[in-house]
C-alpha cells in the first residue's frame, strides 16, 4: 500500500522531526489538535505526578493487565496497539508516571472506546492515582482529554525502521510467511 | 443513508414501560408515525416576547410518547426543537448556556471540516436560512397525507401571522417516494431496515440486532451505558428529557449515480444491481449480502425478522460478501466494532423532490434526504459516525476510501471490492450526495419547552 509520507513499502527508514507544539500543520478533531502521524505511527507519552503512597498499587496493576490480556488477548484490540511502556521514576522526592503508547489511529478517532476499554480493564486504577485526574472522568470525555493533553508532552523526533506501517499489515505479513511455509511444507 | 428516509413507517412503540418519562418526552426519537409527507419550518424569533409567545402556543401541539397513538387516529405529527442561539433569544442566560457541550454551542457549521464535511459539502454552500445566527428553531410536521401536510402549513402560518414577531426563514417540504409502504430513497434503496432498540420502550431489537441501549444515551437525566448518568447541563427544568438533534439536508445525485453504475457495474443490468449493492451492503432490495452474496432476495430484504440476523467478523470476515468499505458496514460494524452502545443515532426524516424516472438523464433538480439525528451526545454519537466511521479514509484497514454513499467525496478516493482471486478497485469514486444544510439542535422534553415559554400565554391557535 502507499504509506502516508513513506514511500510505499515501509522498507525505508525514515525520522522526522518536530517542533515544540508536536505538529508541523495544526489539524482539528472533535477534541482539540491531533497529533501527526510519524514513521513511528500515531502515539503519546503522558507523563503525571501520582499521589502520594499509590506506587505499589501502580505497580500491582501491571501484573493485572498482564493476566488480562493473557485471559483475553483481543481486550486492548480497540486502542489498535503496537507497544505499550509504563514507567515510573522519581523527581525531586515526587514520583512520576509515564504512559507511553504506539498505535494506529489518532486519539480523537477512540478517546470515548479508551475511556470505555479503560473502565473495563481497570486501567483507571491507574490513572485514578495520578494528581488531578478528574473525578467525573467516566462521564466526561472532555475532561478525560483535557488531561491526556495537559500531560502529554510531544516528541522532537521520531524514527520508524519501518515507517507508517500498522499492527495489521505486520500481523497480515506474518500470517502470509506462516501461510507460505505451510504451503511449502504441503508440497514435500 | 440506511434507515433516514421517508416519512415513517407503520409501527408504533406504542405504550412504553420503565422508567421513561413519557408524558414528559417529544415523541419524536421514540414513535414512529406512519406519516406520507412533512414540512420542516426554520423560524427566527425577532424578540424573546414573541419567541415565547409562539412557543407557549405551539406546546399543546406537540406529541409525547404518552400521546402519540392515542388520537383516533392521529393524522398529523408536531417536533420542535431549538438551536443554541434560539435558546439565547429565549433568554437562556449565558452562564446557563456554558454548561451546554461546547460541540453543541459552536454549531454544526463550526464543526463540519473535522467532521470531514468539505470541499462542495462546505457550510459556505449550505441554505443561507440554516446558516444565519437568526436561524432559532425547527417545527418538524410529519403529517397523514399531503392534504393534511396543506392544511397544517396553512393553519401554522396563519398563527406566525396572528401573533407577529416570529419569522419563517425557510421550509422544506417532504414527501415519501412511490410504492408507498415500502420507504425508498431517491436511488432506489429500501430504508429503515435498522434502528436502535431503546431500554424502557417496548420496541424490542429485530433478531441479529443488538440488545436495547440505556435511555441516557439519548435522553438527558437518564443512565447511559457508562452506568452513571451524566451530570445535565443548566437549568435542569430546561434540559431533563431532552436530547440533540444534527440535522443534515442531503442532496442525492441520481444522474450520477446511475451513470456510475452503468460505467463501473459491467453491461447487464444483473451486474449493475450487484455494484449497487456493494456500495451499500444490502441489495436495493434491502438483502444483505452477507446473507445474499450472489443474488438478490426482496422477501428477505423487508423481513425486518431476517433482514439484520448477520455479522461481519464470522460470516463475512474479507467483505467478500459486504466490502469492508461499504455504507452499512461503516455505519455498523456490528462484531467488528467497538462499544457500538456508545454511537448509536436515532434517525428521522424523508425524502425530498420528486424522483427522477427510471432511465431518464439528470434533470438537475434537487432531491434528497433531509434527516435528523438524535443522541444524548452530539460529540460522541453523531460526530463519532461522521469522522471515525463515514469519512475515515483508513476505516479498518480500508486505503484512501470514505463512505461511498454520504462520505465526502471529491473524485481522488476509491472504493475497494473484496474479491477472489484479487479484488475489483473502482479509482474516482463521484459524489453521489452532496450536504446542502445542517445544524446542531436542542429537542426538549415538554417541561422544558414550558420552562423556555416561560409565563407566556398560550395564544388561542
Amino acid at each position: 500500500m502507499a504509506h502516508q509520507n513513506g514511500n510505499g513499502n515501509g522498507m525505508h527508514p525514515q525520522a522526522m522531526a518536530l517542533p515544540p507544539a508536536g505538529f508541523l500543520k495544526e489539524e482539528r478533531g472533535r477534541y482539540g489538535p491531533i497529533f501527526p502521524k510519524t514513521p513511528a505511527c500515531y502515539g503519546f507519552t503522558i507523563i503525571a505526578k501520582i499521589k502520594p503512597g499509590a506506587e505499589a498499587q501502580i505497580r500491582a496493576h501491571g501484573k493485572t493487565l498482564e493476566d488480562a490480556v493473557a485471559a483475553s488477548p483481543d481486550v486492548l484490540a480497540p486502542l489498535q496497539l503496537h507497544y505499550l511502556r509504563w514507567l515510573l521514576f522519581d523527581i525531586k522526592g515526587d514520583t512520576y508516571f509515564m504512559y507511553q503508547g504506539i498505535f494506529d489511529t489518532d486519539f480523537d478517532k477512540y478517546t470515548e472506546d479508551a475511556v470505555a476499554l479503560f473502565s473495563a480493564t481497570g486501567i483507571t486504577t491507574i490513572f485514578t492515582k495520578l494528581e488531578g485526574f478528574p473525578e467525573d472522568w467516566k462521564t466526561n470525555a472532555p475532561a478525560f482529554v483535557k488531561f491526556v493533553r495537559d500531560h502529554h508532552h510531544p516528541s522532537f523526533l521520531e524514527y520508524g525502521e519501518y515507517p507508517f506501517v500498522s499492527a495489521q499489515e505486520v500481523k497480515k505479513a506474518l500470517r502470509m510467511r506462516q501461510a507460505f511455509s505451510e504451503m511449502l511444507d504441503e508440497s514435500q | 443513508m440506511t434507515t433516514a428516509s421517508a416519512p415513517i413507517g407503520a409501527e408504533t412503540a406504542g405504550s412504553a414501560t420503565g422508567q421513561l418519562d413519557l408524558d414528559d418526552l417529544q415523541h419524536f426519537l421514540v414513535t414512529r408515525t406512519p406519516a406520507l409527507a412533512a414540512r420542516y419550518e426554520f423560524l427566527s424569533f425577532e424578540n424573546a416576547d414573541a419567541g415565547r409567545r409562539w412557543l407557549a402556543g405551539m406546546i399543546d401541539k406537540i406529541g409525547t410518547v404518552s400521546s402519540v397513538g392515542t388520537a383516533s387516529p392521529d393524522a398529523r405529527w408536531v417536533t420542535v426543537a431549538l438551536t443554541h442561539d434560539g435558546l439565547r433569544a429565549l433568554g437562556v442566560d449565558d452562564a446557563a448556556l456554558a454548561t451546554f457541550p461546547e460541540e453543541f454551542r459552536q454549531g454544526l457549521a463550526a464543526r463540519a471540516e473535522l467532521l470531514g464535511i468539505t470541499g462542495r459539502n462546505q457550510p459556505e454552500h449550505w441554505d443561507a436560512a440554516l446558516a444565519a445566527p437568526a436561524f432559532h428553531a425547527i417545527v418538524i410536521l410529519f403529517a397523514r397525507d399531503l392534504a393534511e401536510r396543506q392544511r397544517c402549513e396553512r393553519t401554522h402560518a396563519e398563527y406566525l401571522a396572528r401573533i407577529g414577531g416570529v419569522r419563517l426563514l425557510g421550509s422544506l417540504d417532504l414527501h415519501a417516494l412511490p410504492p408507498f409502504g415500502e420507504p425508498r430513497e431517491h436511488f432506489g434503496y429500501l430504508d429503515r431496515l435498522t434502528h436502535p432498540s431503546i431500554e424502557g420502550t417496548n420496541d424490542p431489537p429485530t433478531p441479529g440486532s443488538p440488545p436495547a441501549v440505556k435511555p441516557g444515551e439519548f435522553f438527558l437525566g437518564y443512565a447511559d451505558e457508562s452506568g452513571e448518568t451524566p451530570a445535565l447541563p443548566q437549568p435542569e427544568a430546561l434540559t431533563r428529557n431532552g436530547s440533540y438533534l444534527a440535522y443534515l439536508r442531503m442532496q442525492e445525485h441520481v444522474g450520477v449515480f446511475r451513470d456510475f453504475l452503468r460505467t463501473h457495474g459491467g453491461p447487464t443490468s444483473e451486474e449493475q444491481e450487484l455494484l449497487a449493492a456493494k456500495l451499500m451492503g444490502r441489495w436495493r432490495s434491502g438483502a444483505p449480502l452477507v446473507l445474499r452474496p450472489d443474488k438478490d432476495d426482496p422477501a428477505l430484504g423487508k423481513d425486518l425478522s431476517r433482514t439484520n440476523d448477520f455479522n461481519f467478523a464470522k460470516m463475512d470476515p474479507h467483505g467478500y460478501g459486504c466490502p469492508v468499505g461499504a455504507h452499512i458496514r461503516r455505519m455498523n460494524p456490528r462484531d467488528t466494532g467497538d462499544n457500538l452502545n456508545r454511537h448509536q443515532i436515532i434517525r428521522r426524516g424523508g425524502t425530498y423532490g420528486d424522483p427522477l424516472p427510471p432511465d431518464a438523464p439528470d434533470d438537475g433538480m434537487d432531491r434528497g434526504i433531509a434527516a435528523f439525528m438524535g443522541c444524548g451526545s452530539l460529540i460522541r454519537q453523531f460526530e463519532f459516525v461522521m469522522s471515525v466511521w463515514a469519512n475515515n479514509t483508513s476505516f479498518k484497514g480500508q486505503e484512501n476510501s470514505r463512505d461511498p454513499i454520504i462520505g465526502t467525496q471529491d473524485g481522488t478516493l476509491d472504493m475497494s471490492i473484496p474479491k477472489r482471486p484479487i479484488r475489483k478497485r473502482i479509482p474516482g469514486i463521484p459524489s453521489f450526495t452532496t450536504i446542502r444544510g445542517g445544524a446542531y439542535l436542542f429537542l426538549p422534553g415538554i417541561t422544558g419547552l414550558r420552562f423556555l415559554a416561560g409565563a407566556a400565554a398560550p395564544e388561542p391557535h
